[in-house]
C-alpha cells in the first residue's frame, strides 16, 4: 500500500503439523475373508513424491490394517499399534482378537482426541467365529463394523460403487430372487481391481500399485489364490487363519 | 548436604543419568524449569536463512546427491560458501534443504550419536537406514511439539548388506524412499528430468553419467530458482565409503536472454 | 596396617592425626591388586595395555573389557574395580560430549583429565561415598599432540611417557624406562607393550590373563581402536617369544 498500511497490518503465521498425502484405501468382508487393499502412491499437492509407499499393514495372521491421509502419522500410528499387540503376544502368547484390536485402535485414536492422528483407518480380517470384517474409524476413533468401506482422496469415487456393486443400492433383484449376502472372493478381487483402476482415470492422486491383502478364515481352502498372478502368502503359520498379498501395477500417469 | 552420589557435580548436561539410578524430577534443582518468561518462548514458526534444493538419486555403484553453497536470507544471498551435505559415519551422506541453523543442529546431533556408537566399540554402526528413522523420529517428534526443525532432508547411503539407500524427511515427519527424490524447487523442475534419465536405469548409470545428469539438473535450477547459486558440491556413497566433492562452479549462458520479449524493460 | 581400629578409616571424610585419608590408601590396595595396565606414548601416537586377569574359564573371551573407547581419538584403561573404571569412562563420555557441545571442537585430552580428575576427587570428600577403587589411564591425541595421564584414587593426576598401574607396575616401570619412547613408532610401540604385559603377568601366582592392546596414532587416522587382530597376533606371539629368550 503507497501510505504503508500493508506494513502496518501485523502478520501471523501458524506452523500447520498437518498434510494430505493423497492416495485410497478400501476393504471389503466377505463370508470368511477380507480383502484389504490401498493404492501405493504418495504424494503431496501435485506431486508424486513416491510411487511406492504402502499404506496396507499386516499386523496378525487375521487383522490388516489400511491407514489414509497424513502419511507421517499414520507410519506412526502402524508403529505404536503394533508395538502394542507385540505387548498383548508377550502377556497372553496369543494374538489379539481382531475386535479387540478394534477397540484398542479406538482408545489410541481417542486419547489424541486433542491433537488427532489425521489419518483415516479401515481394519480388516477374521473374527474369532471365523467370519470375514471390516471395522472402518475416524481419525479421532469413532467405529464401526460393516461389510465394506473406502477412504481417502477417492472415497467419494469408490464408496457410491461399494454401495452398488456389494450393499445391492439401487438394484432390483430378479423377480422370486434376493441379493446374496457374500459375494465369493474372485468376485469381490474384480471389484476391488475395477474400483481402484477406476479410481486412477479420475482421480489424480491415485495410481502407480496397487496392494491387496486377503485374509482367509481357518479351514477355508486357499482356492484360486495360489495361482493368482502375482499372489504371495505372508502368513506365519498354515493351520490358522491366512494372510496373503496381492501386487498389481496401476497407471502412473 | 544431598546425600545422593548421583546429584552431585552432575555433567554441566544436567539432562544425564545414563542408568536411572535416581527419579530427575525429584533431585533437588531439577523441577521443571518455567520463569515469567516461559509463557512468552517463541519457536521457529519460519525458516531464516535458508538452503534450497537438494537433488539425488540410485546410480549403478551407490547413490549421488547435490547441492548448491548457497545460504539465502530472505531474497539476499547471504553465505554463498555453505557446505549442505554432511557426511555421517562411514557409508551416508545427509543433506538438507530449509532452514540452515536447524540444519546445523542436526549435524551435531548426528556427530554426538556417530561418537557415542563408536565408543561402544560393539561392532556396530550406523547406516543410512538407522540414520534416517533417528532423524524421522526426531522431525516428527519435534512437529509434534508444534516446534519443528525447518528442513526437508535427504538421506542417502549403502546399507550394511550393500543394498542403496535413499530416503525424505521434512519438517512434518514425513516420510518416503525412491530411487529420484529432490526437495523444494527441485522436487517440481529436476524431478521430472531425473525420472526420465535414471528410472529403470538404475543399475547401468555410470558415476561419470551420473555426475552429468546431476550437473544438468543443477544448470536448469540455477537457470530457474532465484535462490539458487552457480556453486554446487556433490556427494557420492559407494562400496569406498563417502566422498564429497569441492565446490563445482556450473557453466552457463545466458546468450538467448537477449532474445527474449514480451516483459521487462523492452516491450517489443 | 596401623591404621586399623583407629577409628580414622571408616570415612573419607576423616583425617587421620598425621594427615592421610585412609579410605583414599585403601582404594590404593584395590588398584595394587589387580592386573598392570600400562600406556606409552611415543613419536606418533599412544599404546594402551592391559593384564585382564581371567577368574573363570567360563568367561566369554573379550567379554568385560579394560579398555574402553570414550572419544573418538580418546581411550581409558582402568586397574582395580571394573565396574568403577566402567562409571567413570561414562563420565568422560559425558564430559566429552558436553564439551563438545559448547566449543563445537573435539575436547583436549586436558580438559577432559582435569574434568575427570574432579570427579574422582569429590569422591574423597564425603562420608556418604567411597573413593574409587581404580586408577586411570587416559591416552588420546588432540591439537597438541599425543598425551598420556594417569588419574589415581585421590584425585591426582599426572601426565607421562610411560605409564603403569597395576599389580606389576614397578617391574612394567622398570621395562618402561629402559625404551627410548620418544623415538619409538606406535606400530613398534605394540610390541612394546604386549612384550611388557607378557613380562610382568606371575605365571606362578596368576591364573590365567588376557591381553588387551589397543592404540592411536597416524595408521588409526588418529580414532582409538583395538589393535587389529593380525598385528595383535603377531604381538602377542612375539612377546611370547621374548619371555622365552628373557628367561
Amino acid at each position: 500500500m503507497p501510505d504503508g498500511s500493508f506494513a502496518q497490518q501485523p502478520q501471523q503465521r501458524q506452523f500447520n503439523p498437518y498434510t494430505e498425502n493423497g492416495g485410497t484405501i478400501l476393504a471389503i468382508a466377505g463370508a470368511d475373508f477380507t480383502v484389504i487393499a490401498g493404492d501405493t502412491r504418495q504424494s503431496e499437492g501435485y506431486s508424486i513424491q513416491t510411487r511406492y509407499a504402502p499404506k496396507v499393514f499386516r499386523l496378525t495372521d487375521r487383522a490388516v490394517l489400511a491407514v489414509n491421509g497424513f502419511a507421517a502419522d499414520g507410519n506412526m500410528f502402524v508403529k505404536k499399534v503394533k508395538q502394542r499387540l507385540e505387548w498383548y503376544r508377550h502377556a497372553h502368547a496369543k494374538d489379539m482378537p481382531l475386535r479387540a484390536i478394534a477397540r484398542l485402535i479406538q482408545t489410541m485414536l481417542y486419547a489424541q482426541r486433542f491433537f488427532p492422528y489425521y489419518v483415516y483407518n479401515i481394519l480388516g480380517g477374521i473374527e474369532e467365529d471365523g467370519s470375514g470384517a471390516v471395522y472402518s474409524f475416524d481419525p479421532v476413533g469413532s467405529y464401526e463394523r460393516e461389510a465394506c468401506r473406502a477412504a481417502g482422496a477417492a472415497q467419494a469415487l469408490v464408496q457410491p460403487f461399494l454401495d452398488n456393486q456389494i450393499y445391492f443400492k439401487n438394484q432390483m433383484a430378479a423377480a422370486g430372487q434376493s441379493h446374496p449376502l457374500h459375494l465369493p472372493l474372485s468376485d469381490v478381487l474384480a471389484i476391488v481391481i475395477d474400483s481402484f483402476t477406476s479410481a486412477t482415470e479420475r482421480h489424480i492422486e491415485v495410481g502407480d500399485g496397487l496392494e491387496m491383502y486377503v485374509v482367509l478364515a481357518k479351514g477355508r481352502s486357499s482356492q484360486g489364490l495360489d495361482g493368482l498372478r502375482g499372489a504371495q502368502e505372508i502368513s506365519t503359520t498354515n493351520d490358522g487363519d491366512r494372510v496373503f498379498v496381492i501386487r498389481r501395477e496401476l497407471k502412473k500417469d | 548436604m544431598d546425600h545422593f552420589p548421583t546429584s552431585w557435580g552432575r555433567p554441566r548436561n544436567e539432562a544425564i543419568d545414563a542408568f536411572n539410578t535416581y527419579p530427575l524430577h525429584q533431585r533437588p534443582g531439577h523441577a521443571p524449569k518455567t520463569d515469567t518468561f516461559t509463557d512468552g518462548v517463541q519457536r521457529t514458526q519460519q525458516p531464516i536463512v535458508t538452503g534450497t534444493s537438494i537433488l539425488a538419486f540410485h546410480y549403478k555403484d551407490g547413490i549421488i546427491m547435490a547441492a548448491d553453497t548457497l545460504a539465502s536470507y530472505g531474497s539476499l544471498a547471504r553465505f554463498k560458501t555453505i557446505q549442505r551435505l554432511h557426511p555421517v559415519g562411514a557409508r551416508t551422506v545427509v543433506g538438507a534443504s530449509g532452514d540452515m541453523s536447524d540444519f546445523q543442529y542436526l549435524q551435531n546431533q548426528l556427530d554426538q550419536l556417530t561418537i557415542d556408537e563408536f565408543t561402544e566399540n560393539d561392532g556396530h554402526d550406523l547406516g543410512p537406514a538407522e540414520i534416517h528413522e533417528y532423524l524421522s523420529r526426531v522431525m516428527y517428534g519435534r512437529r509434534s511439539k508444534m516446534n519443528p526443525l525447518w528442513n526437508a532432508i535427504l538421506v542417502g547411503g549403502k546399507k550394511d548388506n550393500g543394498e542403496r539407500f535413499l530416503a525424505y524427511v521434512d519438517l512434518l515427519g514425513t516420510t518416503y524412499s525412491a530411487a529420484t527424490i529432490a526437495t523444494g524447487y527441485g522436487a517440481h523442475i529436476a524431478i521430472p528430468l531425473l525420472r526420465s534419465a535414471v528410472e529403470g536405469r538404475e543399475n547401468e548409470i555410470t558415476e561419470e553419467q551420473a555426475r552429468e545428469i546431476m550437473t544438468t539438473c543443477m544448470r536448469v535450477l540455477f537457470y530457474r530458482d532465484a535462490r539458487s547459486l552457480d556453486k554446487f558440491q556433490i556427494a557420492t556413497v559407494t562400496d569406498a565409503g563417502v566422498n564429497i566433492s569441492e565446490p563445482i562452479k556450473l557453466e552457463t549462458s545466458w546468450n538467448f536472454a537477449e532474445n527474449i520479449r514480451g516483459y521487462g524493460a523492452q516491450t517489443q | 596396617m596401623t591404621s586399623i581400629g583407629t577409628g580414622y578409616d571408616l570415612s573419607a571424610s576423616t583425617y587421620s592425626p598425621d594427615g592421610r585419608i585412609f579410605q583414599v590408601e585403601y582404594a590404593n590396595k584395590a588398584v595394587e591388586n589387580s592386573g598392570t595396565a600400562i600406556g606409552l606414548r611415543v613419536k606418533d601416537g599412544i599404546v594402551l595395555a592391559v593384564e585382564k586377569l581371567v577368574h573363570s574359564k567360563l568367561l566369554v573371551p573379550e567379554a568385560n573389557r579394560r579398555i574402553q573407547t570414550v572419544e573418538k581419538h580418546v581411550g581409558v584403561a582402568t586397574t582395580g574395580l571394573l565396574a568403577d573404571g566402567r562409571n567413570l569412562a561414562n563420565r568422560v563420555r559425558d564430559e566429552a560430549s558436553n564439551y563438545r557441545s559448547v566449543y563445537r571442537s573435539p575436547p583436549p585430552l586436558k580438559e577432559l583429565v582435569s574434568r575427570l580428575s574432579m570427579y574422582v576427587q569429590v569422591y574423597t570428600l564425603h562420608s556418604s561415598v567411597r573413593p574409587f577403587g581404580c586408577s586411570t589411564i587416559l591416552g588420546g591425541i588432540d591439537e597438541s599432540g599425543p598425551g598420556l595421564f594417569v588419574i589415581e584414587p585421590s584425585g591426582v593426576a599426572y601426565g607421562y611417557h610411560g605409564a603403569a598401574v597395576g599389580k606389576g607396575r614397578q617391574l612394567a616401570k622398570t621395562e618402561l624406562e629402559k625404551l627410548k619412547l620418544s623415538e619409538l613408532t606406535t606400530r613398534e610401540a605394540v610390541f612394546e607393550a604386549a612384550r611388557i604385559i607378557h613380562l610382568v603377568h606371575d605365571d606362578a601366582k596368576e591364573k590365567d590373563f588376557e591381553l588387551e592392546l589397543s592404540w592411536i596414532g597416524d595408521e588409526t587416522n588418529g580414532l582409538h581402536v583395538p589393535v587389529p587382530k593380525d598385528l595383535f597376533e603377531e604381538a602377542d606371539r612375539k612377546a611370547k617369544e621374548a619371555l622365552e629368550n628373557f628367561e
